[in-house]
Order: C-alpha cells, then structure tokens, then sequence
C-alpha cells in the first residue's frame, strides 16, 4: 500500500511565552490517503488551525514554537527536511484555502500578478503572458465566465464569491497533492459558501487531490468529507467515516456538537454548554477507522 | 501602571532611555550642587582658563571665556527641559481641544478648522517657528510661544484621527442615545481613550521640542546669551573646528542623549500601551 | 473624469487654499512687529521724513486688510516686492539662492529612500531578530539629533579626521560653471564638464546626508512599523502558505500595501527637509537660501520673509501633492474607485 498523502502522529506543539511553555496540541494523530476528504472539526482554539500550519511548515521557523511527533507527505518526515526543502513544496505540492477569500488576496496587486507568482512556484520560467494563459483555463475551471475582466481585476472590485473561485483556482494551479482548506468561506454567505464548496469538491475528485478541510460547521462537513476527525481542546475525541460518526457519535463531545446542531447548513458552531469533564474522554475509534501501521495502541 | 513600568524595565533599550531621561532631569533639577562652577551659568569671563581642552576640573573643556562646558551643558539643560515642559503644557491641551471639535463635530467646524490646521502645518516647522522668532524679540518665553504655535497642530491630527474613528464605536452611540451632552461625549467619553496615545507623543515630543528649540537657537533665532543654550553654543563653537572641537562636540552630544533617551522612553511606551488597547 | 484626474484636481484646489492661508497667516506674523521695520531697516541715523517715506512706500500705513490686497496684486503679477536687505526684488533673491538648497533637499530627500526603506524592510522581515534591534537602535539615534549636530560630527570625522570629503562650499572654487538652472549638478553636465560634476557631488555627499539622516530614521521607522502590521494580514500568510520567496513577499507583497499610510508622513518628513536645510547650509557654508533666510529674519526685512516662507510653503505643498499621486499609483483603491462589478 502506498504511503497516504498526509500521516500526523503524536503531533504536539507547544508555545513558550511569558509564563513557561502553554501546550496547544497533546498529541493528535490522523492521516490523509490518497485522493481522499478527510475533516477535522472543533471550535476555534481546538488546535485545527495551528495543525494546517504545521502541515505547510509554517511554525517551524516560529522560535517560540515546540514542535514534536511525526508529520509524513507522501511518506517523507517533515521534520527531516531542510527549511528549504519544505519551502520546495509549499505552493506546489501542498497548498491552502482561507477562510475570508477577499482578505487573502492582495490588494495592491492583480489577480493576473498573483496568479502569475503562484503558478511560477512550479514553473519558475513562466512569463506574465504564459501564466495569464494558464490563469485563464484554471478560472473558466471554477466557472468563471470572463476571465480575462477578473485576471485584470483586484480583489476589491470582486464580490467574495469570485475570490473564492479564484481562490481554488489559484490552490488547485499547480495540482498539489494535499490541499488544506482552512474553513473555507466561513466568511461568505452560506448560499456563496455552498455553491464554492460544490465547484471545489468536483475539481478536488476531478484531480484526485487528498483534503484536509478544517471546520467548525458540522453542516458543511457532513457533505464535503469523507472521513472526519473530531477535536477538543488539542486532542482527538472522536474519528471515523462521515455518515458513522454523524448517525452514531459515541464520544460525549461529539453527541454535545451534534445535538446542539439544528441545520444542515447552520452558522457554525453552537454554543455547547459548559465544558464538561466528559468531554476529555478517551478517543473513540470506528471499526475499522484506526490509524494506519498501528500507530494507535 | 506597575505592570507598565515593569515592562519598561525588563527591556534593556527602554531602561537605557529611563537611565538617560534620569540622568538629564536629574541634572536639570540639581544643577545647583553637581556643577563645579554654578556661576559660569551666567556672564562670568575667566581669561585665564579660557579655551581649555578637557582635564580637570574642566572635564568637558571651557569655551572662548573661560566658563566650564559641563557647568553650562546641565545648566542648558534645565532651560530646554522647562521650555519643553510650558510648549507641550501650551500646545497639547489647544491641538486636543482642536482636533476633538473638528473630530467629533464634523461638518463646516471640521473643514475649518482642518484647513486652519493644514496652514499651520503646510509651512515646514522651523520656518515657522523662525519667522515668528524673527518678528519676536529672541526671548525665552517668545521661543516658547514660537515653538507652541508650530506644535499644536501635531495634537489637533492625532486627535481629529482619533476622535473619528472613537466616535463609530458603540460606547460614544450608547452616550449619544441616553442624552449626553456634546460637551461630554467629547472630553469625557473619547478624550480617556486618545489619553494613551497622547501621553506616549507627548513623551517623544519632549525631546524634539528640545531639539527644534535647540535648531533655532542654533541659528541664533532662540534663547540670547549669557542665558546657557545648547544650539548657540555649537553655533559658536563651529567657527573653531576642528582644534576646539570640545565646544561642538559635547553640547552637540549633549542634545543627543536628551532627545535620544526621550525617543528611547516614548518608543517603549508606545509599544506597551498600543499592546493593551 | 478618470478618478486620478478628479483626484489631482481636488487636492490642487485643497492647497491652493491653504497657500492663501498661509499667505495670510505670515502676512499677520510678518506685520504684528514690535517696532516700526522701516525704522529697523534703516537704523537710527535716519530722519524722520525718511522713515515715513519708507513707511508710505511699503504701505505700512494703510490698514492691514488694504497692506494684504495690495500684497496679493502683487503676488499675482509675481511680485514680491523688494527686500530692504539685499534693495533687490525678492524674487531675484529667491531664484539665486533657491536652487542651491533645493538641490541639497533633493538629494538627501534621495537619500532618505535609497537608505531608509530598505533599513525599514530589513527590519521588518527579520523582526526581532538582533537584525531588527541593530536598525531601530541606528534609526532612533538618527531622529535624536538636529541636523546641525549630524553636520558638525561628520564635517569633524570625513573631513578634518578622515579628510575624504571637502569642509565647505558647493564646488572647488578654481572651477567655473555658467549657471543655466542654479542646480549645480545639472549645469556640470550642461557645460559637457563630467570633473566638474563629480566635484559638485563630491561636495554635497557630507551636508546631504548630515540633512538626510533624520528622514533615513524616520522613514525606516515608519516603514518597518508599517510593515509589521502588514505582516498579520491574511494575504500575508496566503503568499507565506504558497510559498511565495521570503524575499519577494518583503521587497513586494508586504511593502507595497504598507507604503500606502507610510508615504503620506515620508512625504512630510521630505517637506521639513526644506526647514532643516537651514540648519545644514550654515555649517558647511552652503551657499543656499539659509544665509538670506537667517539675515532678512534678523533684519525684519518683511517682503523678503514673506517671501521666502511662501516659496518654501508652495514646494512643501507641491511635494505633498506630488506624494498624492505616488500613493494613488500604489493604491489601486484610489485609481478605481468603483467596482468593476
């Protein structure tokens, strides 16, 4: 079996400020195979955000940041790279899409200039005219209509529906293997968000691209993923197969998020009472959900 | 407060700057009783120790009539540090006041007194400041009343910005909607939260009014002798670089370290209380 | 009207009425003189009927809103009146000394860019790093002290100390240059004499950079200060995540959106330049507007102060206007201001 595109174990990661180390991850573990959807869901200061930056290799330049465990792409440890080499695959084998698509972007520059500076990140040659081609094919792909008007537009001449296509067309360019989604269009309106997480989720089957999209709208990601992980507070609470883990949540946690959900599509998390000591209770694994090669005991 | 001045003194720059702010007010303060010869504060000639290099008891050296360098330099000091003191107490509670009014009241009142400010502001500030000196006899309270006039509009800007975006937040709404007066809204209401900001320009400011005050004597547009004055003595000492070089160099380090530990002081205050807002 | 155009028009419009502001705030500051000036300007040996002759000619015995009109006739024919220092109009005088200092300004306002926003990316690409101490430290002594003081330290350590530059003047005096615009530097290379031009540029290196150096400060200040908030913009972390060169997102991405609030106070920093310049000129005996601006200012030679203090009023205003349009290229907020939605 080849090795999955994303294998996290026993990540944890901690902060070193004024008053000694604040531990944010205890110790996560999840993998993302080929070609597959994988969510990972909590409430903001879970830990979920700081997961993905630790995947692009963002923190690890941090000189307050202590990191440890495994993180493998595509079967390489992360940890043994050089800062170079794990700059080598931001942007060309991994990449990300942001929660506020219009502030992503930006300002100063066109889409045409930023498109053009992503797209030479796996073709350093490649001139304006040779990218704006390209640009031009990747937005029809999001349909886009008039590409050539959003190549020469700035983000803040577009509505945030156009920057979040614009967006997964910049993200999926370079056909990276591993693409974060970082609660994307958390910012737009739902009916927006909807229709973009449709767009990406065609393109991502289409190219076969493996996603980890981190949310805190259980709505979203009960139609977007495949499989899903549950976060609380830096650890794993619960995991396993989307329509499992939606009809029968075992961890506490996960029952109190569930619950306190009344739409499909709803604003985002609710709020669940008070944290109770339950929810710290031991992972729950669906049969046949584990960790691979027996990282979990 | 505490927890401010604790965070001052854990940074080595900020310390630095408290030491020297220290160093000079204290000085100021004091000179009566650190200066070797308090006289030569004054019109004192001493021909035979005239021009001396440093060595002791002159340990900054002696100018053209014999008076000790060091003894003027504190005493100079002291001059700059008051008139620091009466331009910001003149300019800030008037560019406040301004920039409050045109901030907060909008319309007309903003355009007007806006365009006052950008005239005071669109003549480069020691010109202004020189040709009000010009028109002026060159006294110490009409170089105060010069550098007042070029600094008020500095204040009137920061509050104005201020003020406009204080006046959006929903406390200045909630004042409005329970009655308040206008009176109140403005100077109870926003002034508390432009204090911080101020507090920390006013810090910085201290050292440039020095430094403009010094720029003007310099030109000799300031503070007239036997009354000690840093700009006028390297204005007077530069005739004789480079053998004389003591009657430039320590005056002109001398408002160096002054200006320098206020930056220092100012610059760390900013950084904490911009982090507590 | 394209936006850039209206916006061009707008703020001419603006600092044409703060140029008549100013005319009248020095006018007020200029006839509020204790003292009669024509008795200054002609000290005490002269007669009373001479005094008075000198009054009616100056019109200093109309009322000053008539002293004013009569004043802005004048200015509209570009007419300064005469200086009662130098008995020349005061439009000669300017136009024989400005260029000196403008030229001066101009070169350190060079200076102040070359040498002060790169100090200000540096700072803030490695900030807090022993990189970014090392500029702040170097930047803050630069705003510490006047530019008289940074004028007599580097005359006494790159003139006398180190002898690597001339102590004084714009050129070696054995050297003659027919004047075409009063700019030295252009008029070398006018005349077809590169010596001399490298002369000229060897004698304004020390009193630019003594006037530049508290702008290299402040504008690496405010660059890196600028530069730091951009750094926690989202679109930041977007180039940071696609792996954007570190050095591209410092030079571009986070520069160029942090230079839109910085320049408007570089712009001003530049401005004061006109001011400071004062201070320089008399050290190193530059032969620019300083030495006729300090004497008619002693001399209480009216016309000439208000003449003086207009000009430098006008360019400082056409600077800003001028770092209007810089900002309106860089922003493109500005140059579209309706969506193209």
């Amino acid at each position: 079996m080849s090795a999955p595109t994303l294998l996290i174990r026993d990540l944890r990661l901690g902060f070193r400020g004024y008053s000694g180390l604040v531990e944010v991850l205890h110790g996560i573990s999840l993998h993302v195979a080929k070609g597959e959807r994988v969510a990972l869901v909590g409430e903001s200061g879970s830990g979920k955000s700081v997961t993905a930056r630790i995947v692009l290799g963002l923190l690890q330049n941090l000189k307050s940041a202590r990191i440890s465990g495994r993180v493998e792409f595509e079967g390489r440890d992360l940890s043994r790279l050089s800062g170079r080499e794990r700059h080598a695959l931001r942007g060309t084998r991994m990449s990300m899409i942001f929660q506020d698509p219009t502030s992503s972007l930006n300002p100063v520059y066109t889409i045409a200039t930023q498109f053009h500076e992503v797209l030479k990140r796996a073709e350093p040659r490649l001139d304006l005219a040779g990218a704006r081609r390209r640009a031009a094919v990747a937005l029809a792909d999001v349909a886009i209509t008039e590409p050539e008007r959003v190549l020469d537009s700035y983000s803040f001449q577009l509505s945030g529906g156009m920057n979040q296509r614009v967006m997964i067309a910049m993200a999926l360019a370079n056909e990276p293997s591993l693409l974060i989604a970082d609660e994307p269009g958390t910012a737009l309106d739902v009916t927006v968000q909807a229709q973009t997480l449709g767009l990406m989720r065609d393109l991502v089957a289409r190219h076969g691209t493996s996603v980890l999209f981190i949310s805190h709208n259980l709505g979203v990601v009960r139609e977007f993923a495949d499989r899903v992980y549950v976060i609380y507070k830096g650890r794993i609470a619960e995991q396993g197969p989307t329509a499992a883990l939606f009809e029968d949540p075992r961890h506490p946690y996960t029952r109190a998020l569930l619950s306190a959900v009344p739409r499909i599509t709803g604003g985002g998390i609710p709020e669940i009472e008070d944290a109770s000591e339950s929810y710290f209770a031991p992972l729950v694994v669906h049969e046949g959900y584990g960790e691979p090669e027996g990282v979990r005991p | 407060m505490k927890r401010t001045l604790s965070i001052l003194l854990r940074n080595p720059l900020s310390l630095l700057g408290l030491v020297l702010v220290g160093i000079v007010v204290l000085s100021a303060v004091f000179a009566d009783f650190i200066t070797p010869f308090p006289a030569h504060a004054g019109a004192v000639v001493d021909f035979a120790n005239f021009n001396k290099a440093p060595e002791w008891p002159y340990i900054m050296g002696t100018d053209l009539v014999g008076r000790d360098l060091f003894t003027r330099i504190v005493y100079a000091y002291r001059i700059s540090l008051i008139l620091g003191v009466v331009v910001l107490a003149l300019a800030v509670p008037v560019g406040v006041a301004i920039g409050l009014f045109a901030g907060y009241l909008g319309g007309w009142t903003e355009y007007l007194l806006m365009r006052l400010t950008d005239v005071f502001l669109s003549i480069p500030p020691l010109v202004l400041a020189m040709s009000m000196m010009g028109v002026l006899e060159p006294t110490l309270t009409n170089g105060m009343i010069a550098v007042t006039a070029m600094w008020w509009p500095w204040y009137t800007r920061l509050v104005y910005n201020l003020a406009r975006s204080e006046k959006e937040e929903g406390y200045v709404l909630a004042a409005e909607i329970i009655g308040a007066s206008r009176l109140h809204v403005m100077f109870r209401e926003i002034l508390p939260n432009c204090v911080p900001s101020i507090v920390t320009k006013m810090t910085l400011d201290l050292g440039f009014v020095i430094l403009i005050a010094s720029s003007l004597s310099f030109l000799g547009l300031g503070v007239q002798p036997p009354t000690p004055d840093l700009g006028s003595m390297v204005a007077d000492g530069a005739k004789y670089l480079p053998d004389s070089w003591w009657l430039t160099v320590f005056p002109g380090l001398a408002i160096l370290v002054a200006v320098f530990g206020f930056n220092l002081v100012g610059d760390a205050l900013r950084e904490v209380l911009g982090a507590e807002q | 009207m394209p936006p850039v155009v209206r916006l061009l028009a707008k703020r001419l419009g603006t600092s044409l009425v703060v140029l008549i502001g100013v005319s009248m705030l020095i006018f007020a500051i200029a006839r509020v003189i204790p003292g009669d000036p024509a008795r200054i300007a002609l000290g005490p040996n002269a007669t009373a009927a001479q005094v008075a002759a000198l009054r009616e000619r100056l019109n200093l015995d109309q009322p000053i809103v008539v002293q004013y009109g009569q004043f802005v006739a004048d200015l509209v024919r570009g007419d300064l009146g005469v200086s009662l220092y130098t008995n020349r109009p005061v439009t000669t005088d300017i136009v024989q000394f400005l260029p000196a200092t403008l030229e001066l300004v101009l070169v350190a306002g060079v200076m102040m860019v070359v040498f002060g926003l790169p100090l200000g990316i540096l700072s803030a690409r490695y900030r807090n790093s022993w990189i970014d101490n090392l500029v702040r430290l170097v930047t803050l002594l630069g705003v510490s002290a006047p530019a008289f003081v940074w004028a007599v330290i580097l005359m006494l350590a790159f003139a006398y100390f180190l002898p690597l530059f001339p102590i004084a003047g714009r050129i070696t005096d054995t050297m003659t240059i027919p004047t075409v615009t009063g700019f030295l530097m252009v008029d070398t290379l006018i005349a077809g004499d590169p010596r001399a031009f490298a002369n000229a540029a060897w004698h304004i290196v020390l009193p630019a950079f003594a006037l530049a150096l508290s702008g290299i400060g402040q504008a690496a200040r405010l660059t890196r200060s600028n530069m730091v908030e951009t750094y926690d913009r989202p679109y930041i972390e977007m180039a940071q995540s696609y792996g954007f060169p570190e050095r591209r997102i410092a030079t571009r991405y986070a520069f160029r959106p942090s230079m839109i609030p910085s320049l408007t106070i570089i712009g001003l920093d530049f401005a004061a330049m006109l001011g400071n310049a004062f201070l320089v000129e008399a050290v190193f005996a530059w032969p620019g507007l300083s030495r006729y601006g300090v004497a008619v200012i002693l001399r209480k030679d009216l016309n000439a102060i208000v003449g003086t203090v207009l000009i430098i009023s006008a360019m400082f205003l056409i600077v800003n206007v001028i770092v209007d349009l810089l900002i309106a290229f860089i922003n493109p907020r500005i140059r579209y201001s309706q969506r193209a939605s």
